[in-house]
């Protein structure tokens, strides 16, 4: 996020959510959402194809089809600046290329973004004027926006419009992606991506491989490594020989599984490191058991970027470790086995931490957004968002205050593209798949509390009566739905929160994950799959038929 | 400017606005409260914060009174004092006498007032109410109408907080009840368990269902720490007993999510503790010496396992039940050689590329750290990726 929940909750005249069931993903800031609109008069707009939980407290619900938020959002900025309602201050100081985005959105009257995304002009007209009237205004989205073949250009027309309206750098404003796990925030900021070191420094850039070079004592690759979807592909193609799995369950939570088990299956060696024993451990050579969050001490850092302490309450259960001690282990034996010789005056070559305090101090030394975190600021209570670069900065709550990153902040105008799979004569439905407030992501965790199970125990597809009658659905008679990678049987949900021609379903639950179904199309730059549109076909199941 | 005041013989400066109970607290005097609370609008409903006011007629309720200028407040004051203390007998008079197993001893408002005013338990046998005690079928949220006191606090907690508008007041008189939606279940009444109410009640009227029994504020140790599930990073107290967690409660100065929480992070920390947990490292029969397989299992310190149901199990029928994919129960240290030696064949063979590595979103900032430096340095491959995008 480049703003805080907390100023976007309290300064923002209006909240813009697209591609985002807040409620239901990240429950405590649709809670603050809710009070902004209810009590403090903010207004709401929810850009969603679903009927969700938020809907109903909006000022207008942009009823839009999956896989057009890009002609949606142009619509608004045309309507922008056709009345003239832009920041021209921020523009002209702050940004470089508007004449091109002026041109793109040119076409994208009310009229055209209607035809495309099925929402009614009038409310393209209306929401434009309210994002225009209720400054500064803030865009929060989630994997509504990019998790689609355009994911990058989604989240570019989201940049667009904030910049447009002169709502970047300044409290109440900003895009702000929702970010999904705990610690996914961190994880992406200590270098667990294939491009980036920690800190986001480019492993292609020769002076920051020198840098880690150096820190490090050993030559690095230069090369820029494989992504999730890659890597299986690799493995099944017998480039990868060892898949170390760390705290992931790809049988479930990756795009069309039946894929994924087949390239599980030809990985050579597979070490799974986790709490439990999960679809995708069946596949694994050695399983290390691992200590859960309240098992061990360290860091998350959340989706605004700030850095919070995690502390043991529990002993791990019978030999379940903590995975730094783990890690740690692993390389220590690994540099006795000569598997790699880091020299030995390199100031981070080794890995004899005595204190968690020593990896953090690693962390301030090579990853200059994390620079000023310590445990002991954290502990004093200090309240630290990246990036912090040194022991005395006091934190950035808002990105972009005054100048972007980059400078100038560049209009990176982008056209409609429509999904990669649409729907056709043989899969008639487009199946969009999300999450619901009981589980969380494959399950492993959440269907092993209780009341949780108990409150969401099987997967529902949602579906629209009209739908449902013409293919002789019952609500809660089992159906299937078959996409060209997959098939499903699950229990319907017969509803009008999704409109005639769409379905819906979650991937929490292995025996009907949407991930069966789902595309593994990816967007060609971030590498994303389109989780939330593919084709697929349903009919009624009799009890009893086809479960094995 | 400020306007001055005096509290109990003390000159104090307010802001215009400032209630006389924040005035009072932001110089160190205490007022007592059951139905005050700092994040929830004032309403005055328990009148334990009564005051006298110089030249004003009866008690002022404390938590709704603005201060005004050269107002003279008597936090003590006969007056108030014995209003309190009435009161609380009042509440008493219909309140069940046990303390000794409420899950709240220790931890409830209207038990240290009682204790503050030295309340005796009311000698009168007026009209009692008898409540069916947890009557609602919902799994987190316990209820016990005997105890509320009226507070109002969940009611407003729902409304302002959750915006939910589950709780309320129904009937008149001594027939005043706290409901939810049209005297419904709560969850046919859009509650959608996050638990505030709980957090907010002061005394043992609502109550977390999975924690009852399970041990007492006085006999658990609280840790703050951050929740494992999404990405808003809320901060709460695990409260754990004898090893186990037995309950997760608001931090009221948690930075990002205050009081709230929802209902993963409060009532879904059970899976800590399923006997689903892998709890020994677990290696492949082929990757693993035979002969040390038998010594180890005739010795009792590895098993042959199986998994059944997701669960590690010892295989019935031991060792001779053995092929090359059976799961070995193993050591550490068995595991680690296991693995690092396949590890370091592969790199020496075929190279750093030869490797992929899934780093976990679940972890935290020093192991995925110390992952992507484990996979750059040690494996030397930059192949690290995680669920970022899933």
């Amino acid at each position: 996020m480049t703003n805080s929940i907390r100023d976007i909750t309290q300064d923002s005249q209006c909240i813009f959510v697209i591609g985002s069931n807040t409620t239901e993903q990240h429950p405590v800031i649709g809670t603050k959402i809710r009070r902004a609109k209810r009590h403090r008069g903010a207004k709401l707009i929810v850009a969603d194809p679903r009927r969700i939980d938020l809907t109903s407290y909006a000022d207008l619900h942009l009823r839009h089809k999956p896989g057009t938020d890009i002609a949606l959002l142009n619509g608004l900025m045309h309507v922008i600046i056709r009345e003239g309602w832009q920041d021209e201050a921020f523009i002209s100081e702050r940004t470089e290329s508007f004449d091109e985005l002026r041109e793109v959105v040119e076409k994208y009257t009310p009229e055209v973004t209607s035809q495309i995304t099925g929402v009614p002009a009038k409310d393209i007209e209306e929401a434009a004027r309210i994002l225009a009237e209720c400054r500064p205004g803030a865009l929060l989205y989630a994997m509504g926006i990019t998790q689609h073949t355009v994911g990058v250009a989604n989240v570019m027309s989201c940049a667009n419009l904030q910049m447009l309206l002169g709502n970047m750098g300044v409290p109440g404003g900003g895009v702000n992606p929702l970010r999904g796990q705990n610690n996914v925030q961190g994880a992406c900021d200590m270098g667990g991506l294939p491009n980036v070191y920690p800190g986001y420094q480019r492993v292609t850039d020769p002076d920051k491989q020198q840098k880690f070079e150096a820190a490090w004592g050993v030559p690095v690759s230069k090369q820029v490594g494989l992504t999730v979807t890659e890597m299986l592909k690799a493995a099944e193609e017998g480039q990868v020989h060892c898949l170390y799995i760390i705290g992931e369950n790809p049988m479930v939570s990756d795009p069309d599984l039946n894929h994924v088990r087949y390239s599980l299956q030809q990985t050579e060696f597979i070490v799974v490191q986790d709490l439990f024993f999960t679809e995708t451990s069946q596949f694994a050579d050695v399983i290390l058991p691992a200590a859960s969050f309240s098992e061990k001490y360290g860091t998350f850092t959340n989706t605004e970027r700030r850095v919070q302490r995690v502390r043991k309450a529990v002993e791990p259960p019978g030999e379940a470790k903590p995975d730094l001690w783990i890690i740690t282990e692993l390389a220590r034996r690994m540099i006795a086995l000569g598997a790699v010789t880091p020299s030995q005056d390199a100031p981070h070559a080794g890995w004899d931490y005595r204190e968690l305090t020593e990896v953090m101090d690693e962390i301030n030394q090579l990853n200059p957004i994390y620079a000023g975190i310590t445990y002991r600021r954290l502990e004093e209570g200090a309240q630290l968002q990246w990036p912090v670069p040194h022991k005395d900065h006091p934190g950035t709550p808002i990105l972009h205050v005054g100048q972007f990153s980059r400078g100038l902040g560049r209009f990176a105008a982008v056209d409609h593209v429509p999904p990669a799979e649409l729907p056709d004569e043989e899969y008639p439905l487009m199946l969009t798949t999300g999450r619901v407030i009981y589980h969380w992501h494959g399950g492993e965790m959440t269907h092993r509390a209780r009341n949780l199970e108990a409150m969401y125990p099987e997967a529902l597809v949602e579906i629209n009566p009209k739908d449902a009658k013409k293919t002789n659905i019952e609500d809660g008679a089992l159906m299937k739905v078959a996409s060209r990678r997959g098939e499903i049987i699950a229990k319907a949900q017969v509803t009008d929160r999704v409109e005639p021609g769409l379905i819906f379903t979650t991937f929490h639950f292995a025996e009907a994950a949407a991930n069966f179904l789902t595309n593994p199309a990816l967007d060609p730059q971030a590498k994303i799959p389109e989780y939330k549109v593919c084709a697929v076909r349903i009919e009624s199941v009799q009890a009893g038929d086809g479960i094995n | 400017m400020p306007i001055v005041l005096t509290i109990n013989g003390q000159k104090v400066a307010a802001e215009e606005g400032t209630t006389i109970l924040e005035a009072a607290r932001d110089v160190g005097i205490h007022i007592p409260t059951l139905c005050h609370h700092p994040d929830l609008s004032n309403v005055g409903a328990c009148r334990m914060c009564v005051v006298s006011v110089e030249k004003q007629r009866g008690l002022q309720t404390a938590c709704t009174t603005p201060v005004s200028e050269g107002m003279v407040v008597d936090t003590q004051s006969e007056d108030a004092r014995a209003t309190r203390k009435f009161l609380l007998e009042m509440l008493l008079s219909d309140h069940p006498n046990d303390c000794m197993t409420c899950e709240v001893n220790g931890d409830c408002l209207l038990q240290d007032l009682v204790y503050d005013y030295d309340v005796a338990w009311p000698e009168y046998n007026g009209l009692r109410h008898t409540y069916p005690i947890d009557p609602d079928p919902n799994p987190f949220i316990f209820i016990d109408r005997n105890k509320c006191v009226l507070c109002s606090r969940c009611i407003r907690a729902c409304q302002e907080m959750q915006n939910r508008d589950v709780w309320s007041f129904a009937y008149r008189g001594f027939e005043t009840k706290l409901v939810a939606g049209a005297d419904q279940f709560l969850l046919d009444a859009n509650c959608e368990s996050c638990g505030q109410c709980v957090a907010y009640c002061p005394v043992g009227a609502l109550y977390d269902k999975m924690s009852l029994k399970t041990g007492r504020a006085p006999s658990v140790s609280k840790i703050r720490t951050t929740c494992s599930y999404c990405g808003v990073g809320c901060n709460f107290d695990l409260n754990v007993r004898d090893n186990r967690i037995v309950r997760v409660t608001s931090a009221p100065d948690a930075p990002v999510n205050g009081m709230a929480l929802c209902v993963k992070g409060r009532y879904g920390y059970d899976y800590v503790h399923h006997p689903d947990r892998v709890t020994q490292p677990l290696v492949r029969a082929k990757w693993l010496d035979a002969k040390q397989i038998r010594q180890r299992v005739a010795d009792g310190t590895w098993m042959v396992a199986n998994v059944a149901e997701k669960r590690v199990q010892p295989a019935g029928n031991g060792i001779d039940s053995i092929v090359p994919d059976t799961f070995i129960q193993t050591d550490w240290n068995a595991a680690l050689d296991v693995v690092s030696h396949k590890f370091a064949e592969v790199k020496k063979s075929m190279g750093g590329d030869a490797f992929a590595l899934l780093a976990s979103a679940k972890c935290t900032n020093e192991e995925n750290y110390l992952f992507n430096k484990f996979t750059r340095q040690v494996l030397g491959t930059n192949s690290i990726d995680h669920c970022a995008r899933l």
